[in-house]
């Protein structure tokens, strides 16, 4: 620590920062705009000015920008000189010389990073005269909206954009006062980290075009802490809403998982909760073959159900990787354990069950985002981070930085100076080595590339252990190229401070799993102590499903034939996306009574007898297992509305009204919570991912709504003049309304980021311990995998080679970050980015079947008949076809399979 | 004894003097412009709706009986979807119309809302909108903002330059 003055006082200061983070982790209120604490420095919008002393004597000092000026022993300051805030004044007014009259209209106003400055440094009337400058803005896609005349040229939607994300299509044109920020021609905005311009840029000129089609003022949303449902990482985020629906999803900061940003799909996925096929009343199918519904009270659903169980010979539950742990429990409790399935086909079974071990046994337990971003040496094994786990990526795309810095130690350029950094790094990359079936969006980073069938990425990652240790067992038949590259990756890894392979079940292989837990075993005992294994997995939950242990699809379907089970509960699943279209009718048909509970109207929810509308993330409490085994809680914005319960209350009902449990035993979080801890003690740290129900501070709630909060006489007097009580919440310490504790809550509580002076989502600057460090407190969640497993050597059953086939094709699943995934596909804005159905094949497979991009291929996939236009992938094997998975109303399930091409 | 009669006196005189009392409700007040009563929400000189919901009335609110939900035209034009205020709760305080940016908000000189019944209190926008300016003459927000709307492109605003080209880099 060093010792700074500051306007007179000593404070300690950490001398890897710079002064302006320095002083606002003490505290203080220095504006600022091109600083970023993600981003770094670039000291180009001159407003963080303060005057800097030389010593004790110099009494005259000179004016410097804070964000440029490095920590160090001695250095002293003020900020309150008048001739610096002056300073700060005119660089506020001058920023302000050609802004528009928009506030009123501008989706920014409340929560305007440029409005807290203007106040910030005191400038308030406006002695510019001119006609201002215009722009015209540009049509940018479904989810940001453009208003270029906002604009402060600070340069951090470039920066981001450009530099942190990769993207080549926002750029800065034209020159002095003139300067642009958009794309050379007008067009979709096409990489999926675009939603974060919403929260990087510090004025209106980037907008939630989403949020703009129902638009509310931050001071009057109800927001939550909320857990992105969308994909496996788990990001953290803060779920807004008005008048009953979500209005928005933000970032909420996680140091060690999505630190400030989001994916396009988390962040914009959430209108599916709004959707038109939403379930919100209990449904009746009196026919199942036929399309009658008829809709029911909730309590003529249940006494349908009492009926139906109180006539089965057993019944079995369908969990869900998208249903949290509690529903997954509640269901698991319901049926017994040895009914109970995980609700994925035995091929996707598989590869989670490998991928869980695999995590069990890494030395540290299973890395976070975080550990990738500070990774020097990654392999990815089988995995396209950008479609199956999209924040992971923009993590990775700033690892293959690290390698470089390192490597020129004597470099004493501190990582905040981004400039300088970058100038210093230019295009040297860290090795990066993407063992995946297609091109991927990270290719431009990678120092080498691997495109095979699944099998032989297994067979590579063995290879790249045995050539780490020679203990581990050696892949014979590899070509040439591949052990090439196996010995490349191994020195690269070896080389490395803190080598990373991430791996997941995106190819469902076990051995491709394998082979990733192999090599950072090897690496371990090498001596690589900084070693990690990321895991992947495709949903929310995947990880908190796997860790119930329950059952392939398959053997439910045995279950049912064999006539001990005749009646199903499915809970939140789609078993038409898991299992070919035939296999699933047979599941269904075998099935005499189903009951099912979701959020959205499915395949599946078409053909239940029974149907309860359950919440999605909007209107639950529950907790999520991320791909790193960390629980993490979220908690519904909303209050319940309608029949709409949480699937683990509805749940709870069943087990009540056919009397396996008491009336109201499960009817609580946190009763849920405490029998799961009992019954599962791996999982019991989950109680803690959050404060229970009971948790005060002063014998206070924390209040979900914002302080300024308006309209609460007059939202509901159209219905009613006398205001109801406002809605409890037995399940969480936060209140519905603006009542409550005042300061800060704990992280896993956090509902907005505001604080005296800052309104817009800088404020979070004032939630941390330091700027850009953890939370306040500590950063929320329960790690369930501590890691330090059982260090034994996995199992290494290393595959065959593939053997040549011209016959057919290897049809592999890929992914697309819009569409893949089944919730976010539903909202409107996501479906506009998905791609149409296509089967990528590689140009030589094309030309042997005589087709050219475009045209229709037909495949025979087991018993599946498939057609798509076929897109051609240069960068795919000959042999192999990717078919994207879980596309809307277009899945094909079970992959990878054997496919022939059929005329 | 004295004092008596001088008070009886002086009320005597009071006889002669102007009267204050008006014979409401067959004879009205005379109440001033910024009188502060019943709410009403305005239009433009051109005959828009002034309110671009921007909420700031409803953040102004001490009692909070404001609620919009804002709502676009095809053209970006914003404007409120429903506006309502539950007069029952009203405190006539003014703070709406002083936080409002253009000038749609404004109270004017009519205190005549009682009712029988608390619910007919409520007023929706349909209630609130009147066909002119009401107290504030000439002044249109959206002529002088920066976003285009149906009729203003960019460049068309009050004290605008035309919009400059991105891909010119002359000085
Ligand atoms: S960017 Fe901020 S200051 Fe500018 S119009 Fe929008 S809210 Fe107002
Ligand atoms: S668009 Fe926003 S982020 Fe980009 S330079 Fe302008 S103000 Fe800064
Ligand atoms: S989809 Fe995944 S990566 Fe994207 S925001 Fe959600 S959790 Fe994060
Ligand atoms: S302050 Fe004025 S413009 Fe804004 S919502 Fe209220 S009435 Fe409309
Ligand atoms: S924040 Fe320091 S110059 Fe921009």
């Amino acid at each position: 620590m060093a010792t700074i003055t500051i306007d007179g006082q000593s404070y300690e200061a950490d001398p890897s920062a710079n002064l302006l983070q320095a002083a606002l982790t003490l505290g203080f209120d220095l504006p600022y705009f091109c600083w970023h604490p993600a981003l770094g420095s670039v000291g180009a919008c001159r407003q963080c000015a303060v005057r800097q002393y030389r010593d004790e004597e110099d009494t005259t000092g000179q004016i410097v920008m804070a964000c440029m000026v490095p920590v160090a022993d001695g250095l002293r300051c003020s900020i309150v000189e008048p001739e610096a805030a002056e300073f700060r004044a005119e660089v506020i007014e001058w920023l302000m010389s050609n802004h528009p009259h928009d506030c009123p209209v501008c989706d920014e106003g409340g929560e305007c990073h440029l409005q807290d400055m203007t106040v910030m440094t005191g400038h308030c009337k406006r002695r510019f005269r001119f006609p201002k400058r215009t722009f015209r803005n540009q049509y940018l896609g479904p989810f940001i909206n453009h208003e270029m005349n906002r604009c402060i040229q600070c340069y951090r939607c470039v920066r981001f954009y450009g530099d942190y994300a990769g993207g080549s299509d926002l750029v800065a044109m034209a020159a002095h006062n003139h300067v642009y920020f958009g794309r050379h021609e007008e067009g979709i905005l096409e990489n999926e980290f675009s939603g974060n311009l919403v929260e990087i840029c510090p004025t209106g000129v980037f907008t939630d075009k989403t949020l703009k089609h129902h638009y509310s003022r931050k001071w009057d949303m109800v927001s939550s802490p909320s857990v992105c449902s969308h994909c496996a990482v788990g990001c953290n985020t803060i779920a807004s809403t008005r008048y009953g629906s979500v209005r928005r999803i933000l970032n909420r900061y996680h140091h060690d998982i999505n630190g400030y940003f989001l994916c396009d799909r988390g962040r914009f996925g959430y209108t599916f909760t709004d959707a038109a096929d939403r379930l919100r009343r209990p449904l009746l199918h009196p026919d199942r073959e036929r399309d009658v519904e008829t809709v029911a009270e909730p309590a003529e659903a249940m006494k349908r159900i009492r009926e139906i169980f109180s006539e089965a010979t057993g019944v079995a539950g369908i969990g869900s990787p998208r249903a949290s742990l509690e529903s997954n429990y509640a269901l698991r409790n319901l049926v017994g354990s040895g009914r109970f399935s995980s609700g994925l086909p035995r091929i996707e079974h598989d590869a989670t069950t490998a991928l869980l071990e695999a995590m069990r046994n890494a030395p540290d337990g299973p890395g976070s985002l975080r550990d990738a971003e500070r990774a020097d040496a990654v392999l990815i094994l089988g995995e396209d981070p950008n479609n199956t786990a999209p924040r992971l990526a923009l993590a990775l795309r700033q690892s293959v930085r690290n390698e470089p810095i390192r490597a020129d130690a004597g470099s004493r350029i501190p990582r905040w100076h981004d400039r300088a950094i970058r100038d210093f790094v230019q295009d040297r990359k860290g090795p990066l080595f993407i063992a995946w079936p297609a091109s991927t969006r990270l290719d431009d980073l990678a120092a080498g590339t691997h495109r095979a069938a699944p099998d032989e990425i297994a067979r590579l990652g063995f290879a790249v252990a045995h050539a780490i240790d020679p203990q581990s067992p050696a892949v014979t038949d590899l070509d040439d190229s591949a052990s090439d590259l196996a010995s490349r990756i191994a020195r690269a890894l070896k080389e490395a401070d803190r080598p990373m392979v991430v791996s997941g079940t995106a190819l469902r292989s076990p051995a491709i799993i394998a082979a990733a837990a192999a090599t950072v075993h090897a690496l371990r005992r090498t001596g690589s102590g900084g070693s990690s294994f990321l895991a992947v997995a495709p949903e929310a939950n995947t990880i908190g499903d796997a860790m119930l242990e329950g059952a392939p699809l398959e053997t439910l379907e045995q279950q049912l034939e064999s006539g001990e089970v005749d009646t199903l509960v499915i809970l939140e699943n789609d078993i038409y996306r898991r299992l070919p279209a035939p296999a699933t009718d047979r599941i269904i048909s075998k099935a005499r009574r189903i009951i099912a509970l979701d959020s959205i109207a499915t395949a599946t929810t078409n053909r239940a007898d029974v149907v309860l509308p359950a919440g999605s993330f909007a209107e639950s409490d529950g907790t999520f297992v991320n791909h790193e085994g960390r629980a993490q809680r979220f908690f519904q914005p909303l209050p319940p509305a309608g029949d709409v319960l949480e699937a683990w209350r509805w749940i709870g009902r069943i087990a009540a009204e056919t009397g396996t449990s008491k009336q109201n035993e499960w009817d609580r979080l946190d009763r849920v919570l405490t029998a799961l801890a009992r019954d599962c003690p791996e999982l019991a740290p989950a109680r803690d991912a959050a404060p229970d129900a009971a948790f005060r501070a002063n014998g206070q709630r924390f209040p979900r709504a914002p302080r300024r909060f308006s309209g609460r006489t007059s939202i509901l007097s159209h219905l009613s003049v006398h205001e109801p009580k406002p809605p409890e919440d037995s399940d969480s310490p936060l209140s519905f309304t603006m009542e409550g504790h005042s300061g800060q809550p704990p992280a896993a509580l956090v509902s907005h980021y505001w604080s005296p002076g800052w309104n817009s989502s800088q404020a979070l600057n004032k939630f941390q311990s330091e700027v850009a460090g953890p939370a306040r407190g500590g950063d929320p969640g329960a790690r369930l995998i501590p890691g330090n497993g059982p260090n034994e050597r996995p199992s290494t059953a290393i595959p065959a080679p593939v053997p040549d086939d011209d016959q057919t094709l290897l049809a592999v699943p890929c992914y697309e970050v819009f569409g893949s995934d089944e919730l976010s596909a539903r909202a409107p804005a996501v479906a506009e980015r998905i791609p149409k159905p296509y089967v990528a094949l590689a140009p030589t497979d094309a030309e042997h079947h005589g087709l050219d991009s475009g045209d229709s291929l037909n495949l025979l996939i087991g018993e599946l008949r498939v057609s798509a236009p076929v897109r051609l992938d240069p960068k795919l094997p000959p042999g192999l076809c990717g078919i994207p998975a879980g596309m809307p109303g277009w899945s094909v399930p079970h992959l990878p399979a054997r496919a022939s091409v059929v005329t | 004894m004295l004092s008596l009669i001088k008070s009886l006196w002086l009320v005597f005189l009071h006889l002669f003097r102007k009267r204050f009392t008006i014979q409401y409700p067959e004879e009205k007040a005379y109440l001033a412009p910024r009188y502060r009563g019943r709410i009403i929400l305005s239009r433009d000189p051109d005959g828009g709706e002034r309110c671009v919901a921007c909420y700031l009335c409803a953040a102004a609110c001490p009692v909070e009986c404001i609620a919009l939900d804002a709502t676009e035209d095809e053209n970006g034009r914003r404007y409120p979807d429903f506006f309502r205020i539950n007069f029952s709760r009203c405190i006539y305080c003014g703070y709406c119309e002083e936080a409002c940016p253009t000038y749609a908000i404004q109270l004017v000189p009519d205190f005549e809302m009682a009712e029988y019944n608390r619910q007919n209190m409520v007023y929706e926008k349909e209630d609130l909108l009147i066909d002119g300016e009401g107290k504030y003459h000439g002044y249109n927000y959206y002529k002088v903002a920066g976003i285009a709307i149906g009729g203003k492109d960019k460049g068309e605003g009050e004290n605008e330059s035309s919009p400059i080209d991105p891909k010119d880099l002359m000085p």
